[in-house]
């Protein structure tokens, strides 16, 4: 915990340095002192939440804090070190690459405002997640809250920009709302805030289905589950790379840790909440990839991509509530460690495409897919990382993402078999979902990698010079090798959330262990299988290269039905990679299209957009909006524009509160 | 049981490319001709090792990577199926789940490698594959989550049982919806036609028009792989075991039959239109699904 505290004065500290020019003389190459600073409290704070994933310890420090019902306490167990690790590797592999990424920026500003936002937003992240007292952690989730937003209002020059930190401004609003009533219902009648003391306070009637609806929605909308994702697609791609990469990899996160954290206030979680949990679960893995395959602009992609992954923890989450409320403790670990796993490999691999993507931005201006196209020719490194990347991400061996979805298909399986029929009829939906949702994964980053990386470049913009420098490569690179590392050693992932799963779980260290044993067995087969694979790979690449070397090969254009003259522009384009799809499940995309009509002779040039329209933002929610504006317009005449009226409304206000303190 | 596991890899191994011979010596005799000999597929294969490969310039380190990959995830699924009684070599509760996603990692590259030619015909067959791809394993798992209740078993050595007994109604469907996934994975009639001779109506043949030499010979191997993986399955489920050597010589005469009727069926039936096979797909998913719910009542 000592350590903890340091680094986070460390990164306070740092964000501090970054604004003053003083701070940013001092440089070891392009690491100024705030970024080193920054980088040693992100190494020192993420081996000490790792450490305590791994050990179990927990451990407390309080301070006093002159704020009502405050208190300036921290908690650390196992689940808090376990969502410390995205923010923190996430986070700082993203400050190394941030210094050559915001570096070659076009517009050649002082990025020290930039920096300090950032630092300030891995530090209340890791504050949010240590806070354990509900005004501590309101203020660590509001400070959160803004600095992500400055940090996506980076390009504030672009309209797009500002409109995407807008949303995710009200949207963030929102959320804090919701968790405002929930800690004030899980506080009532208490003398402090601190989470000790919320432990069983809203009994377990309407009052705790209340928490957990507004907990569900507070936390599901800074998590990004639908229908509480609609800022996400905006924001991510708005962002520096750097930035969506830490939002998509450890801030969502963040939002799954407080629903947890809440889950254990209650003495029984609800028996409905698990179902109302996985069914908002599948859809948004579901509904999300499908919109991804829609999808033209790759960070947009990965954004929409990020709330498919969120909705499979949630679907993780949900299984092992329903475990705990059908009593059926295999279940519930193996859900819980599911979701938790792959909360890990989501940082891992979506970190990674983000940081690719961001390369790709840099390189040639543009991420459209339909304008990229062989880049894998000048940018090898990106090209190679992000290829793992994208088949980590749709779960397949060896690699990380497979183990997250298996842990959770293990843990619908077992319900499947139980006797239990409620319990197995959610299960059924879930292996039916799970599995449509992992083959469109596939088929969206098929489409992602295949139309940016290979093939021959679609446009001018798609000549790119060259790789990035190292301080972007190398990050990319250290997760590609993350990922890949813990899809080879499956049993290392499994133990690292074992004590993470024992807290969300509130089931006992061996009960959990005995649900996850046959798991961790399976895991090891799971492993040796990937050894397998690797040596027949090495195998038969050596025996092509042997039988290649005596004979000749030759090189030749693509073959195109005898045609001779092939063009970049012949190649099958992202939107036609995804039409099947698109048009297969068109009543949930209600794609739009617009075309220029060809109507002469002798056309000009044509053009033909398509757009996913979806199921929630516009049919739903902005009617709901506008109604909501039409309503706000009657209170205008508290928003004159006068400033004596302000301070004026400020002062009654003040002296309202007194009289009523004093009890007058 | 491991020496039995052991005999099955190497008999899958060796006889694989009898299963491609069979087919087309059925769909021969259909035709009036007598069809290619038995060991034609081993005599392409000796050739396509000696050739020299040519190579699209288009192309990269993927396009060659593909079939060796595609091997190599064919060989490792082999390594979890079960044979005529005798256990797989590595048989661990879940093994289903990688069972059905090693396949999908050589579909991925498969895909990969269609789209790094920049050709329209393979980016077609790419984007098709990956969509029946992605409809197929939801049918594939919940046929096989289906078997595990009925079996009270979660590995692929336990739940693949004749259940012609006990559970008939659940493995009638669950045989109903293998043979569904057998056709797509294996792109044969009437989801692809392996025979057809415009580019524009492919799906698999299209995908690896570019490769040629040893790749093409993996790819060819790991085709026939491929029908053994999902007919063992089939075999597994359809052929009683009265003791272990019959049950081992029963399942070889299920490979025999099953490639027979893949043949007749390819001979007698018309290729479904492009639009209607995610219909055939979704079928398939309907009707494992009732498998399940048949199995909660």
């Amino acid at each position: 915990m000592t350590a903890l505290t340091l680094s986070g004065m460390g990164l306070l500290g740092a964000a501090l340095l970054a604004v003053l020019p003083a701070g940013r003389r001092l440089a070891v190459s392009r690491l100024d002192l705030p970024a080193i600073v920054a980088l040693v409290a992100c190494s020192v704070a993420a081996a000490a939440g790792g450490h305590v994933a791994l050990t179990g310890v927990r451990d407390d420090v309080g301070a006093a804090w002159d704020v009502p019902f405050g208190s300036f306490a921290l908690h650390l167990d196992a689940l808090a070190g376990l969502f410390l690790l995205p923010i923190l590797v996430v986070g700082g592999l993203g400050i190394v690459y941030g210094r050559e990424y915001l570096e070659t920026d076009e517009h050649g500003r002082g990025n020290g405002a930039a920096w300090c936002w950032y630092y300030l937003f891995i530090a209340s992240m890791a504050l949010v997640v240590l806070a354990s007292n509900a005004v501590l952690f309101l203020v660590a989730w509001e400070a959160m809250s803004v600095a992500a937003f400055f940090l996506v209002v980076y390009e504030s020059e672009d309209p797009t920009v500002r409109h995407a930190g807008w949303m995710f401004l009200v949207a963030a609003h929102i959320g804090t709302a919701c968790l405002l009533a929930m800690f004030a219902i899980l506080g009532r009648g208490a003398e402090t805030l601190d989470f000790a003391n919320l432990q069983g306070a809203a009994g377990s009637g309407p009052l705790a289905a209340a928490v957990v609806l507004l907990g569900l929605a507070g936390f599901g909308i800074k998590a990004g589950l639908v229908p509480g994702h609609i800022w996400l697609p905006f924001a991510h791609p708005a962002a520096p790379s750097h930035v969506s990469a830490l939002m998509s990899g450890a801030m969502l996160k963040v939002g799954i840790y407080g629903l947890l954290r809440t889950f254990t206030f209650l003495p029984a979680v609800p028996t409905w909440a698990g179902a109302v949990v996985l069914a908002f679960g599948l859809f948004s893995a579901v509904y999300a990839v499908l919109l991804a395959l829609a999808q033209h602009d790759l960070k947009r992609l990965l954004a929409f991509s990020s709330i498919e992954n969120v909705g499979i923890i949630f679907t993780g989450l949900g299984i092992g509530l329903i475990g705990v409320a059908h009593d059926a403790p295999t279940v519930a670990a193996l859900g819980f460690a599911g979701a938790l796993v792959h909360v890990l490999n989501h940082a891992l691999f979506k970190g990674l495409l983000f940081l690719g993507a961001g390369a790709v931005q840099r390189a040639s201006g543009t991420c459209e897919l339909e304008r990229l196209g062989g880049l894998m020719r000048t940018m090898p490194w990106t090209g190679r990382s992000f290829f793992v990347g994208s088949a980590a991400i749709s779960g397949l061996p060896p690699l990380n993402g497979f183990i997250g979805e298996f842990l959770i298909y293990s843990a619908a399986l077992v319900g499947v078999a139980s006797g239990d029929r409620g319990l197995a009829a959610g299960m059924v939906a879930t292996i039916g979902v799970l599995a449509l949702t992992g083959g469109l994964a596939a088929a969206v980053f098929a489409k992602a990698f295949g139309v940016v990386f290979i093939g021959l470049p679609r446009t001018d913009a798609a000549m790119v010079e060259g790789e990035p420098g190292r301080w972007m490569r190398w990050p990319m690179g250290a997760l590609a090798l993350a990922c890949t590392a813990l899809g080879l050693l499956p049993f290392a992932a499994l133990r690292m959330v074992r004590h993470a799963t024992v807290e969300a779980s509130g089931a006992s260290l061996d009960v959990t262990i005995a649900g996850l044993a046959p798991a961790s067995a399976a895991l090891e087969r799971v492993a040796l299988v990937a050894g397998v694979l690797l040596a027949i790979v090495l195998a038969l690449v050596a025996l092509r290269a042997r039988l290649l070397a005596s004979t000749h090969t030759t090189l030749a254009p693509t073959w195109t039905t005898a045609y001779l003259a092939p063009d970049p522009r012949m190649q099958y384009t992202a939107s036609s990679f995804a039409a099947p799809l698109t048009t297969l499940f068109r009543r949930v995309l209600r794609m739009e299209s617009t075309q220029v009509a060809l109507d002469d002779y002798f056309p000009g040039a044509s053009r033909y957009d398509t757009r996913a329209r979806g199921l929630i933002r516009e049919p739903i929610l902005e009617p709901l909006f506008r109604t909501g504006a039409r309503a706000a317009i009657r209170l205008r005449w508290l928003q004159h524009g006068r400033i004596q009226l302000y301070l004026m409304n400020i002062a009654a206000a003040l002296l309202v509160l007194l009289i009523w303190k004093l009890g007058l | 049981m491991l020496p039995g596991a052991v005999a099955h890899i190497v008999l899958a191994l060796a006889a694989a490319p009898l299963l491609p011979a069979v087919i087309n010596r059925v769909k021969g005799h259909v035709a009036g001709r007598r069809g290619p000999p038995l060991l034609q597929p081993y005599y392409d294969l000796g050739r396509l090792l000696r050739k020299g490969a040519v190579y699209s310039t288009t192309s990269g380190w993927l396009f060659r990577a593909s079939p060796v990959v595609g091997l190599a995830a064919a060989v490792c699924a082999l390594l979890l199926v079960p044979f005529g009684g005798s256990r797989a070599l590595i048989a661990f509760p879940g093994d289903l789940i990688l069972f059905a996603y090693l396949p999908a990692l050589g579909r991925f590259l498969t895909i990969l490698a269609a789209l790094d030619t920049g050709s329209s015909f393979e980016g077609m067959g790419a984007s098709r594959e990956a969509t029946f791809g992605a409809l197929a394993e939801p049918a594939l798992l919940l046929a096989l989550a289906a078997l595990a209740r009925e079996t009270d078993a979660g590995s692929l050595s336990a739940l693949i049982q004749p259940l012609w007994s006990e559970a008939f109604t659940t493995g009638a469907l669950a045989l109903v919806v293998l043979a569904v996934v057998f056709v797509v994975e294996n792109a044969r009639m009437p989801v692809d036609d392996p025979n057809t001779h415009l580019e524009l109506t492919m799906i698999h043949e299209v995908m690896v028009l570019d490769h040629s030499g040893p790749d093409l010979a993996f790819i060819e191997y790991t085709s026939a792989l491929k029908l053994w993986l999902f007919g063992a399955l089939i075999v597994g489920l359809a052929m009683p075991r009265p003791s272990q050597w019959a049950g081992v010589a029963l399942a070889v005469l299920g490979m025999i039959a099953l490639a027979v009727a893949t043949g007749l069926v390819e001979s007698l039936v018309a290729r479904l239109r492009m639009d209607a096979v995610p219909q055939f797909l979704l079928g398939g998913t309907a009707v494992a699904a009732v498998a399940l719910l048949l199995g909660l009542r």
